[in-house]
């Protein structure tokens, strides 16, 4: 049986963007509800029965984090919209911006309520063209329907939201330096702790979460936590979009109970490699997420099922290789974005991305030498742990998991200065 | 569309005035480059003086971020996504070494016509309808060299 679309169950209709097709079906319900039957204590609890993780890439407890939030009401408090999307393989949150923007105002302002700030505010990647065309609409419309602003459907309480551009910063992404950013300065990440929930936006308490983990909130206010949490496994609740690109027949979001196998969603959904060639690698969650091969078609999509097979959950972008990638060019482009994007503020990352991306090139272009894989791990270690942000141990994924998974291509590489993998 | 969005941090009252007159900086930067379509030093200048800071700390946050040009560029900027996904979709290397054939152009560099600047870019998020480029504000998805014939001739003759 097909899973019911649950985040993505407008993005399909004409005019999904505009309120009055939000409204039509079941739109501001959740929030009506919210603002008159629950407390902000009702919600966290929810939200934790509920079992929502964040669908950045960290894949935190979302009540826990509400609930690290500061309860004295004459603080002043902030809610952030990470839409910040810029992970390599995904593109799940631009869809929910540009098609659905209103089911994550609605999420927000619930957030918002829960935690009782009364500033919002949406960071939007600044290459979102659309997306910040979309978010301003959304908002401007939210606030004419009166679910912003003063007193919102009569409930006594306000909120204020406002779309804020980022100007080209992947490291934006990342909660503490998104709030720099947003505060006007170099997007540099913050050492933690303290965490943004203590000290945030300006020094105040600042609850950040992703768009995809905003837009589950009305549907676990509206269906109960109870029902979120029948869907999924174990320590992995509710929908998840999926997003799947590379060489697959279908590349495309597809909405998914968490726990569905790599398998079902390559094979079935994205219909298989195209050509009927063979699966040779995947990067199952973003490009920070370590590789695993057609040995882990079976593996669960799910944060522990991820976590015991050696990679990680991350955004759910999938990326599929085929038979004929190799793999140095495949992890010599993704270090070369991570060496591209380091914000330069922790040396290991700074220094040591554009080192290992150096190696990854000679061996790619069969210069490689002896030792160099060595080297390249050696450089792995010294980056991972050693920098500020999870930036850092990003960056070494792509290289430490092919070696892991694929040593015997960078050997062939070294030895014969060239390519394994055909047609290259 | 570049105006509006942070007007309101100004109003909400919360964060200090210079706090609020700092969150303004991405903004002003690209008002700023709105007019000559790079930031000039001139703009940049303003821009410090408006905001009331220092020169280098304006300098500084406006060369940390891509979005912003330091120099002149094309009236047309071909932005082509160089992420894994593109370049799996047989994209990313075809399409660049493609309008550099057309263009006469290496990356980096603008048409002696200064119409186009060609560029490469990180993951624009458009994996599952790759390959794809942006040209100044618009995305262009699922490009084949045909295509991009097409677009390069349309834009030309504009």
């Amino acid at each position: 049986m097909a899973f019911e679309r649950i985040l993505l169950r407008n993005v399909g209709r004409p005019n999904s963007e505009k309120i009055d097709t939000y409204l039509e079906h079941g739109g501001y319900q959740a929030l009506r509800k919210t603002l008159h039957e629950y407390t902000s204590e009702d919600l966290i609890e929810m939200l934790k029965k509920s079992g929502l993780r964040g669908r950045g890439g960290a894949g935190f407890p979302a009540g826990l984090k509400w609930s690290f939030m500061p309860k004295d009401s004459d603080v002043t408090k902030y809610v952030c919209v990470n839409t910040d999307e810029g992970e390599p393989g995904t593109f799940k949150d631009r869809l929910l911006v540009e098609r659905d923007p209103h089911s994550v105002i609605e999420g927000a302002i619930i957030a918002s309520y829960a935690v009782g700030a009364h500033r919002a505010f949406v960071y939007i990647r600044g290459e979102f063209f659309l997306g910040v065309k979309r978010w301003m609409k959304a908002i401007d419309d939210a606030y004419a329907r009166g679910f912003l602003g003063k007193d919102i459907l009569g409930s006594g309480f306000d909120l204020d939201l406002s779309v804020h551009r980022g100007a080209g910063a992947y490291i934006c992404g990342e909660e503490t330096a998104m709030l720099e950013s947003l505060e006007g300065k170099r997007g540099e990440p913050r050492l933690k702790p303290p965490y943004p929930a203590q000290v945030g936006l300006w020094g105040q308490p600042t609850l950040v979460h992703n768009v995809e983990t905003l837009a589950c909130v009305p549907h676990i206010v509206l269906r109960g936590p109870e029902w979120f949490a029948s869907i999924g496994t174990e320590e992995s609740k509710g929908p998840k979009i999926f997003c799947v690109s590379g060489d697959v027949q279908r590349p495309g979001n597809y909405e998914l109970p968490l726990g569905t196998t790599l398998r079902e969603i390559i094979y079935e959904h994205a219909g298989g490699i195209k050509g009927g060639r063979k699966l040779k690698a995947i990067v199952p969650g973003g490009a920070s997420t370590p590789m695993l091969t057609s040995e882990h078609l079976d593996v669960p999509m799910a944060f522990e099922t991820l976590s015991k097979a050696g990679s990680m959950l991350g955004t759910g972008g999938i990326t599929t290789m085929d038979e004929d990638a190799c793999i140095v060019d495949a992890a010599l482009r993704l270090t070369r974005f991570f060496a591209h994007e380091s914000c330069g503020k922790c040396t290991p990352c700074r220094v040591g991305t554009q080192r290992l991306m150096g190696i990854l090139q000679r061996i790619e272009d069969g210069h490689g030498r002896e030792g160099d894989i060595n080297r390249l791990l050696g450089l792995c270690h010294g980056i991972m742990g050693h920098t500020f942000c999870p930036m850092g141990d990003a960056a070494v994924n792509p290289t430490l998991s092919s070696i892991k998974h694929f040593r015997e291509e960078y050997e062939y590489h070294i030895e014969h200065h060239r390519c394994l993998a055909p047609l290259q | 569309m570049l105006a509006e969005e942070q007007k309101s941090v100004l109003h909400s009252g919360t964060p200090t005035e210079k706090q609020a007159r700092r969150s303004m900086l991405l903004t002003a930067l690209y008002i700023a480059q709105e007019q000559h379509g790079y930031l000039t030093k001139e703009a940049l200048r303003r821009v410090a003086e408006r905001l009331g800071l220092p020169l280098n700390d304006v300098y500084s946050t406006a060369s940390f971020y891509s979005l912003y040009r330091m120099e002149t560029a094309g009236r047309y900027a071909i932005q082509v996504c160089d992420g894994l996904s593109c370049h799996l979709a047989g994209g990313a290397d075809t399409l660049t070494d493609y309008i550099r054939q057309e263009l006469g152009i290496e990356v980096g560099e603008t048409t002696p016509d200064g119409l186009f600047t060609l560029q490469t870019v990180e993951c624009v998020a458009s994996c599952g309808t790759s390959p794809a480029l942006r040209i100044n504000d618009e995305l262009y998805e699922n490009m084949t060299p045909d295509k991009v014939d097409r677009l390069l001739d349309q834009l030309a003759g504009r």
